[in-house]
């Protein structure tokens, strides 16, 4: 079973003489432990179709199943909860790492447990087994403004795993962080695509950190040109 | 998790500065408040201390309090022996502003009846009145210290003892002498004036031609006498004897077609409806134009607090954060701003409302009042930052 799959996917702004395509048709499949790229250059399309399968995106028409559970086919279906679904079976890594402020490193990961029911001593010594895996125990206390760029980047990842989803989506995880910072990131991402079995699609547009990818979709213009294997 | 309090945590300098700058404004709403229950206190304090069931005054006037009312001091022998009366006392008031230290200084000054009642209420230092003449009371808000003397008219007064709060209806502390020294303090004329009187009767007695000099003499004499006495005084009050009448008293009085027998709460109402009216009401409006400006500083407070936490609400929503999750948030903070403001502007005005001018009177009635007012405000200002987040999209949380 792939842990996502597209197919045929469109989504359209607007209506009428103002309409503009964002995504065409299209199709693709993950699967567990797989990490993807999605690679095109700015309004390709990217963000679009990775927001479409974070369910935050409605697609216009085609089909959006998630870990087996069809979400969208010409448009959400009724009766999924979209929220739940992105609470229990989907992670987000985002470009600026968006980190709440106000919380510590630990609080930042708990609260994605909490979020999702767990209870706050349970949230807390798992969200510190996270983060010393991640080489951040001694900044568990830490607020993100005294964090480097790659360490909240890195907190920003043990948020995205804390439920242990199904599905990570990252956009422009290295944008903000150096070359070197980047590529640990990356080797992370890859790492734990395999430990936890979990499809990790990766939204960039920089070419230096394609490596180590199982497989590259490249976007333009709305439309996957090809895909290569790695 | 509380994300309310870890964000006050956080930002908390900024916190509490806006919470004492609406603390600061809650507190004076709470003086209002007191000043208004003030009012009330002090136009009713001379009422309330003297304890009468009918004060008679003047008729055709709201005496003595609202209106001027003159009536002869022996009224007080009739109005007790009038069926229902246990007992009668005249009393006398009049508003005094002399010169002390430089400076104006104003107080009320009660004349009574030293066998009678009406006196000061109760005597926190020194003593009471024992002499007939040249002795005084003092409330302590006239500052004025035992054995001080302080003149008045043509004579000196001692202050031989200290009372409590007792103020007049426009906020005045009041001080307490003997009512014939009151009667002499406001009504004797002096010595040229007398003359002057005198020679005014012997010149217009002169000049009737049918009276004989003997009897013109003796009508001077008298009608000198007459003008000159001080036995006037303000009011006299009436306690009722246990089952008593109260209606059947007054008609009984009001049958002296010269006189009007006012009860207590005709007395109250006068005072607090005629005289201070205006003020409670003034007083009113200003409550609910600061408790508005209060609900737009908080109102604004949480919607620009809100604007701040855009990225942070699209990236709790992406997370699959329910929207209780952000209303508890949001409405949190505006609560605890509520309850900090209001707890600093309580404590503000304990700590200061001894030192106001007027008199502040803080009713726990008022304060929980007020308390579930600001609560209200805090809950409806957090609406504009709530309507803001829920419109708040996930996708908000994505991009740079």
């Amino acid at each position: 079973m792939y842990a996502v799959e597209v197919e045929k996917l469109t989504k359209i702004y607007g209506s009428g003489d103002t309409a503009v395509t964002a995504i065409a048709d299209a199709t693709l499949q993950v699967k567990p432990g797989e990490l993807v790229a999605i690679l095109g250059p700015s309004g390709s399309g990217k963000t679009t179709l990775l927001t479409s399968i974070g369910l935050i995106n409605e697609p216009t028409r085609g089909k959006v199943i998630i870990d087996g559970v069809t979400v969208a086919d010409q448009g959400w279906l009724a009766g999924v909860d979209l929220k739940r679904l992105r609470r229990e079976k989907l992670g987000f890594i985002f470009q600026a790492h968006n980190l709440i402020p106000f919380l510590s490193a630990l609080e930042n990961v708990m609260v994605a447990l909490e979020i999702n029911g767990i209870s706050s001593s349970e949230a807390k010594s798992r969200a510190s087994e996270l983060l010393a895996m991640l080489n951040l125990g001694h900044r568990l206390q830490s607020y993100p403004s005294s964090l480097s760029g790659g360490e909240a980047q890195r907190v920003a990842i043990a948020r995205a795993l804390a439920n242990k989803p199904k599905v990570i989506l990252a956009d422009e995880p290295t944008a903000a962080l150096d070359t070197e910072n980047g590529k640990n990131v990356m080797a992370l991402l890859k790492k734990l695509a395999v430990e936890n079995h979990s499809a990790i699609l990766v939204v960039t547009h920089d070419h230096r950190m394609v490596e180590g990818f199982d497989r590259i979709f490249q976007v333009n213009d709305g439309r996957i040109m090809n895909e290569n294997r790695q | 998790m509380n994300l309310a309090l870890r964000d006050i945590r956080y930002h908390k300098g900024r916190f509490i500065l806006t919470s004492i700058g609406l603390g600061l404004l809650l507190g004076v709403v709470i003086s209002m408040g007191g000043i208004y229950r003030g009012l009330f206190a002090d136009a009713l304090a001379v009422l309330n201390h003297t304890n009468a069931d009918i004060w008679v005054v003047q008729q055709d006037t709201n005496g003595p309090f609202a209106e001027s009312s003159r009536i002869p001091e022996d009224l007080k022998y009739r109005i007790k022996a009038v069926p229902g009366v246990a007992e009668a006392s005249p009393l006398s008031f009049q508003t005094i502003q002399i010169e002390r230290s430089g400076k104006p200084y104003r107080f009320f000054l009660i004349g009574y009846d030293l066998n009678g009642f009406g006196g000061p209420p109760g005597i926190v230092a020194g003593r009471n009145i024992r002499q007939k003449h040249y002795e005084m009371v003092a409330a302590k808000a006239m500052k004025l210290r035992i054995g001080e003397k302080i003149r008045l008219g043509q004579h000196d007064y001692t202050v031989v003892g200290l009372t409590g709060k007792v103020v007049s209806a426009s906020g005045d502390p009041a001080a307490y002498v003997s009512l014939s020294d009151a009667q002499q303090i406001q009504f004797k004329k002096d010595n040229d004036a007398i003359r002057n009187y005198r020679a005014r009767i012997a010149s217009d007695l002169d000049r009737e031609p049918t009276l004989p000099p003997a009897q013109a003499a003796l009508l001077a004499k008298k009608l000198s006498a007459g003008a000159e006495s001080t036995h006037t005084v303000n009011t006299v009050v009436a306690r009722l004897a246990p089952g008593a009448a109260l209606k059947k008293v007054q008609q009984r009085i009001s049958r002296w077609n010269h006189l009007r027998p006012i009860s207590t709460q005709e007395q109250t109402n006068i005072l607090t409806k005629g005289m201070i009216e205006k003020a409670r009401m003034q007083l009113g409006l200003f409550r609910i134009i600061l408790l508005t400006i209060s609900a737009v500083i908080i109102s604004l407070i949480i919607y620009t607090s809100t604007i701040d936490k855009i990225k942070v609400i699209a990236t709790l929503k992406l997370i699959g954060s329910q929207n209780r999750v952000i209303i508890g948030m949001i409405l949190q903070q505006s609560l605890l701003m509520g309850v900090i403001a209001y707890g600093i502007g309580y404590g503000l005005i304990l700590l200061t409302y001894e030192k106001f001018p007027r008199r502040i009177v803080l009713e726990a009635g008022d304060l929980r009042g007020l308390f579930v007012i600001v609560m209200v405000i805090c809950t409806i200002s957090s609406f504009v930052g709530i309507r803001k987040a829920l419109k708040v999209e996930p996708a908000e949380a994505l991009g740079g």
